[in-house]
């Protein structure tokens, strides 16, 4: 009875065709370029990453609820000049927390209009990306923001220090994976986010408390991009305006391609840094075999497509459409 | 009569569903002009054999016959092209388009180059309409009509082909008394131009009134067609449930403790009007009326889904203000929601994650959720409702009606409510289940819960109430106790007649 | 009256009460804090305004017509680019030489050729795969995107045509010619929408689909059409503005679609399909460029038009919930 269905290989690959995907790009590309499994490029790699992988952390919150966050990236350059805006005005250990303080005031904004006003996140989020970009325009004056004393302060810490050998901008990416998906994969709150995005109204008529559930993921969103601020003004400890312009949608990618369905319900913080990875790898493999960075885009598109097609093909047990 | 052709015929046919034969060996034949009643309990396979019927799905085995030649319905389009039109039991309306445009959807009348040809797609709608004597016109926006037209609206798609069966799938659920005789009027009309009718109905006065002849499938199984004329309502039903309808009362009263729940000159807008009643431990108190009666609009309110406008909700003797189902569940009220699929469990997670959602901020261990106390209820509740899952990992979704059924009820006793509200606790679920969960029902009352029960199923509600309430219209038109009610009063009662005799 | 219908008439008329009030908010707040002398209602200064609105509002139709469908095209601003670089590049191609002013038309045919081979794309992905239109059209602005950088690196493409700046910057009756573009794409399509059956079908499709299937509808096809529409629709806007302009950056045209999405959004077209009007899209247009030049007018620089506009369309989505509250008893779910 234990003969291997084509079914059983369609759930296999639904499951876990990320994980597949993903071996077969890093073989693929080792075959290329044997520089590509250097220790180092791997620590690239993922430093590299950690900024856009920090946001997509609490991006997955918000889509496993059942929503979508579209202003990460403009909210991401916020967080970025008013850190860097006020290190110079109030030092660095007050800037942190005034700046976490101010984003996470926008997340509550966009998370009771979410939540508790039931409008639709898409639009809310299309809106919230535009009115960001020009709260931060009117906020830097539509200047670049640059700290001082660039070598005395040692707020750079956090974009370019070590730990034991470590970047910490990786260190911070892991711990808050590590801790996030501890959250949403043993908690009580991580069960009700799943039972709020898989089905609402049920989660509700089982005293989910939904509007709070709903909250708290921008709340968490809003926070990842706060740190995401942090570590990319730490980095470049000055900044353009728009720094995260089109993050958004990278990081959405990120999530889709960990699995997060759009419908909610399903995705783990753990697929989500594999997506993250992906998206990094594919980037850093084509720069290796001496393609322009921007052939990433075609690649990624049509990673994308793929990653969701087989998945749903695979639910369906079909792999055309039935759309007549 | 029996000589004629019949319009539409099936032979044997079978429609297997993974773990279920829905239809199994089904022949019946519907002839010109003749109002054919399709009967059977819920589940006995009438929607199925529709939807077979109507080209939807595709039969097994078997073959239907249109006019002595056998056809393949390769889908809806296809069988209306063949004459054979269904009316849907659920509105499939598109409620931004008019009403024209809706009797015509997908065969818009065209003219070159692919425009719509408005004035004929006019005229020939305003001819469907004067048929049906209905007060709107073509060019009404169908979602500023009431339900009632938009039913039909959907009556008027039958007329637009030359149709040689029209299948109407519970056509009155929603009509009000004025606008059945319209539509009967329709049909009348219908079976003079020779064309057959399928006429599938719950109600009985109306098969009685309007069919002639009266086919009745069980468990998938056709169990044979008789004459109106030549039977009664005991006879059909009979042969719909397999033996002489149970009507019994429940007759075992439990020790009632004290008052659990009471209601005073509760109201909310036009749902339902100074609804009181009481229920006290260890008693089992059913909600018995037709559907829109505001019987689930009450359970909705007990629970915190809705702001009542007026009246006053006591529990335990003191008053509560209950805003939301997370209020209700602190003050120990549990509702197993009408809506298993939509309102009772999340389809793609696990039969224990679902089972223990209201609770599970109280299972924990440390800041985890505890598997430990998780598996443990679950585990207890699959043995004492038997259910049946290979293991808690499975999803909930591919569980049976029955099986998810006893999910959501676990997942409330697990809750060990003071007060447990149950909404059609037994819709869509095979005859062997039902008895279990009325043996359930009234276990729990003879533990001490109280319990509400709301049922549109007569024998279901006399089965296990020890009072009946019954409603009519948003209001409580009286309340029997088990040994007072019989099937005559009871009907009276949620008709709306005798309202004079309101204890 | 039927309860709803006022609610249904402030919705409709919503959207021309606004530019109304615009009209008169920036006429009088410019008395007193205009940067310029000229008043903000000049007849100069209204043409203008249209012409700006030309290269969202062409798009803006588009877009409509996929969002009744029930869809949406987050890949618009990159089509837009893309075809803009494939029109400007195509008349350098030495194929064409010795065509003289000929080529024009050339390129704008491979422009708008290149606009419905994209929409193409997004619609048969769509179609075939059963993938969401949301992710197939977000993965195509990000590869589409790609292309565009392919073209030419990060290096603007620019070819001026002087014939092609002259008919572009010409004006016929007084109206500049991408108003008139603007005019005939908003009647072209409001036709198609309202007397084909292509258009009410997309209607009943966005409705309620599963009606339309029953009916016997192919949703695939009309899907695919309406794709192949915004696409085009996408290049003629490039080739409306480019024409003029000349030259094309490579992150030209981004963030085009939270514009033309705002637009449609603010004409009251349902985020569920089924339900949208082309005419009031167009109200939407204006109001949103009236909005723009009103700022500017009034003194405010550009990053007080998108705070303005963001918050304009999450208030926009506030008071039609609130329109739509069916009362007090309502399930709170």
């Amino acid at each position: 009875m234990a003969r291997l269905t084509k079914k059983d290989i369609g759930g296999f690959l639904a499951r876990q065709g990320i994980l597949v995907a993903f071996a077969l790009f890093i073989i693929g590309f080792t075959i290329a370029n044997e520089r590509f499994l250097d220790p180092d490029n791997i620590m690239g790699v993922i430093r590299s990453s950690a900024i856009l992988g920090v946001m997509a952390l609490g991006v997955t919150f918000v889509v496993i609820s059942g929503n979508l966050d579209l202003s990460v990236g403009s909210m991401m350059s916020f967080s970025t000049i008013v850190v860097l805006d006020l290190h110079d005005k109030i030092g660095p250990a007050m800037a942190i927390p005034a700046m976490f303080a101010m984003t996470l005031a926008l997340g509550a904004f966009i998370g009771f209009l979410v939540a508790y006003l039931k409008l639709n996140s898409l639009i809310v989020t299309l809106g919230m990306l535009s009115a960001i970009h020009g709260l931060t325009l009117t906020y830097s004056g539509g200047k670049n923001m640059d700290i001082a004393d660039k070598e005395g302060t040692w707020f750079s810490v956090f974009g370019q220090g070590d730990i034991m050998g470590i970047s910490v901008p990786i260190l911070i990416f892991l711990l808050l994976a590590a801790f996030l998906g501890v959250l949403l994969a043993k908690t009580p709150f991580g069960r009700k986010v799943y039972s709020v995005g898989g089905n609402g109204t049920a989660a509700t008529f089982s005293g989910v408390r939904r509007a709070r559930v709903v909250f708290s993921c921008y709340l968490i969103s809003a926070f990842c991009v706060a740190t995401a601020g942090l570590l990319q003004a730490s980095r470049s400890l000055g900044s353009q305006n728009t720094v995260g312009q089109g993050l958004e949608l990278e990081v959405l990618a990120a999530v889709i391609l960990g699995g997060a369905s759009l419908l909610g319900g399903s995705g783990t913080i753990f697929k989500t840094v594999i997506g993250v990875l992906i998206l990094g790898f594919i980037t850093n493999g084509l720069l290796l075999v001496g393609l322009e960075f921007y052939v990433q885009f075609v690649v990624t598109w049509v990673i994308i497509i793929l990653a969701v097609w087989l998945d749903i093909a695979a639910k369906r047990g079909k792999l055309w459409s039935p759309i007549a | 009569m029996n000589e004629q052709t019949p319009v539409l015929r099936l032979e044997g046919i079978v429609k297997t569903f993974p773990g279920v034969r829905a239809l199994d060996g089904v022949s019946l034949s519907i002839l010109p002009g003749e109002v054919h009643a399709l009967m059977g309990e819920n589940g006995a396979g009438k929607s199925t054999l529709m939807k077979v019927l109507g080209g939807i799905h595709q039969p097994d085995e078997g073959q239907i016959i249109v006019s002595e030649q056998p056809v393949v319905m390769s889908g809806p389009l296809d069988a209306k092209a063949k004459g054979i039109v269904f009316i849907h039991q659920e509105l499939s309306l598109a409620d931004e388009l008019s009403v024209a445009e809706n009797i015509y959807l997908g065969e818009l009348p065209r003219k070159r180059f692919g425009l719509v040809d408005w004035a004929e797609l006019e005229t020939r709608t305003n001819a469907i309409l004067e048929k049906l004597k209905v007060s709107f016109d073509a060019k009404t926006r169908v979602g500023d009509l009431s339900i009632a037209n938009q039913q039909m609206v959907e009556i008027a798609r039958a007329l637009t082909v030359d149709a040689k069966a029209v299948i109407f799938d519970e056509p009155t659920a929603s009509l009000t008394d004025a606008e059945k005789i319209v539509l009967f009027e329709v049909i009348s009309d219908l079976q003079v131009q020779g064309v057959g009718i399928a006429y599938i109905s719950h109600r009985m006065e109306e098969i009685f009134k309007i069919t002639d002849r009266i086919s009745v499938l069980r468990d998938g199984q056709y169990q044979g067609t008789v004459n109106t004329a030549e039977t009664d309502e005991e006879g059909v039903t009979q042969m719909m449930i397999g033996r002489k309808l149970d009507l019994s009362r429940n007759e075992s009263h439990h020790e009632l403790g004290e008052v659990a729940l009471e209601v005073r000159g509760l109201s909310c807008g036009d749902l339902y009007q100074d609804v009181s009643f009481e229920v006290r431990r260890g008693e089992v108190v059913g909600f018995y009326g037709l559907v829109g009666a505001g019987r689930t609009e009450i359970a909705e309110t007990l629970f915190g889904l809705r702001d009542p406008s007026a009246g006053t909700i006591l529990i335990g003797g003191e008053e509560a203000k209950i805003h939301s189902p997370y209020d209700a569940i602190e003050r120990g009220i549990s509702l197993v929601p009408e809506d298993r699929k939509d309102q009772g469990l999340v389809l793609g997670m696990n039969c224990r994650d679902n089972m223990t959602l209201p609770q599970v901020d109280e299972l924990k261990a440390g800041p985890f959720v505890s598997d430990g106390a998780e598996i443990a209820i679950f585990d207890q509740y699959r043995d004492r409702l038997d259910i049946r899952t290979p293991s808690w990992k499975q999803l909930v979704g591919n569980l049976s009606g029955g099986n998810q059924q006893k999910i959501v009820i676990g997942k409330w006793l697990s809750m060990r409510p003071d007060v447990l509200i149950v909404d059609e606790p037994t819709r869509g679920i095979d005859v062997g289940s039902k008895a279990e969960i009325h043996n359930l029902i009234r276990d729990l009352a003879a533990h001490g819960y109280a319990v509400i029960v709301i049922s549109s199923e007569m024998p279901e509600v006399l089965h296990v109430s020890d009072r009946i309430v019954a409603m009519y219209s948003g209001r409580i038109m009286r309340t029997f106790t088990s040994e007072e009610v019989t099937e005559d009063n009871l009907i009276q009662a949620i008709s709306g007649i005798g309202s004079d005799k309101v204890a | 009256m039927q309860a709803g219908t006022l609610s249904k008439y402030l919705k409709s008329g919503a959207i021309w009460g606004f530019i109304v009030f615009e009209l008169i908010f920036f006429s009088v707040a410019g008395e007193f804090l205009s940067v310029s002398d000229k008043a903000f209602m000049d007849a100069d200064n209204m043409l203008l305004l249209f012409k700006q609105s030309a290269p969202i509002g062409i798009i803006a139709m588009g877009m409509t017509i996929v969002m009744v469908n029930g869809n949406i095209d987050l890949s618009v601003g990159a089509t837009y680019a893309l075809a803009a670089i494939v029109m400007l590049d195509s008349m350098t191609w030495s194929i064409f030489e010795g065509m003289g002013d000929a080529v024009i038309f050339v390129a704008w045919g491979l422009a708008l050729l290149t606009g419905v081979v994209l929409g193409a794309i997004n619609g048969i992905i769509v179609w075939k795969t059963g993938v969401d239109a949301f992710i197939v059209t977000l993965g195509a602005m990000l590869g589409y995107r790609g292309l565009v950088f392919m073209y030419n690196g990060e290096q603007p493409t620019s070819h001026l045509n002087w014939t092609l700046v002259d008919f572009a910057e010409a004006q016929f009756l007084g109206l500049h010619t991408p108003t008139w573009f603007l005019l005939i794409v908003t009647a072209a399509i409001w036709f198609l929408m309202n007397r084909t059956v292509h258009g009410r079908n997309a209607y009943a499709i966005g409705n309620n689909r599963e009606a339309a299937v029953n009916a016997g509808i192919r949703v695939g096809p009309h899907m695919m059409i309406n794709f192949m529409i915004i696409g085009f629709l996408a290049a003629l806007s490039a080739v409306v503005f480019y024409s003029e302009s000349g030259s094309v950056n490579p992150n030209d045209g981004e963030l085009y679609e939270l514009w033309v999405i705002t637009a449609v959004v603010l004409g009251g077209t349902k985020l569920t399909g089924g339900a949208g009007s082309i005419i009031s899209t167009f109200g939407g247009v204006v109001a949103i460029q009236l909005l723009r030049k009103g700022l500017a007018h009034v003194g405010a620089d550009t990053s007080t038009v998108n705070l303005v506009i963001g918050l304009i369309l999450i208030a926009v989505l506030f008071l039609d919930r609130q329109l739509n509250v069916k009362g007090k008893e309502e399930l709170k779910v």
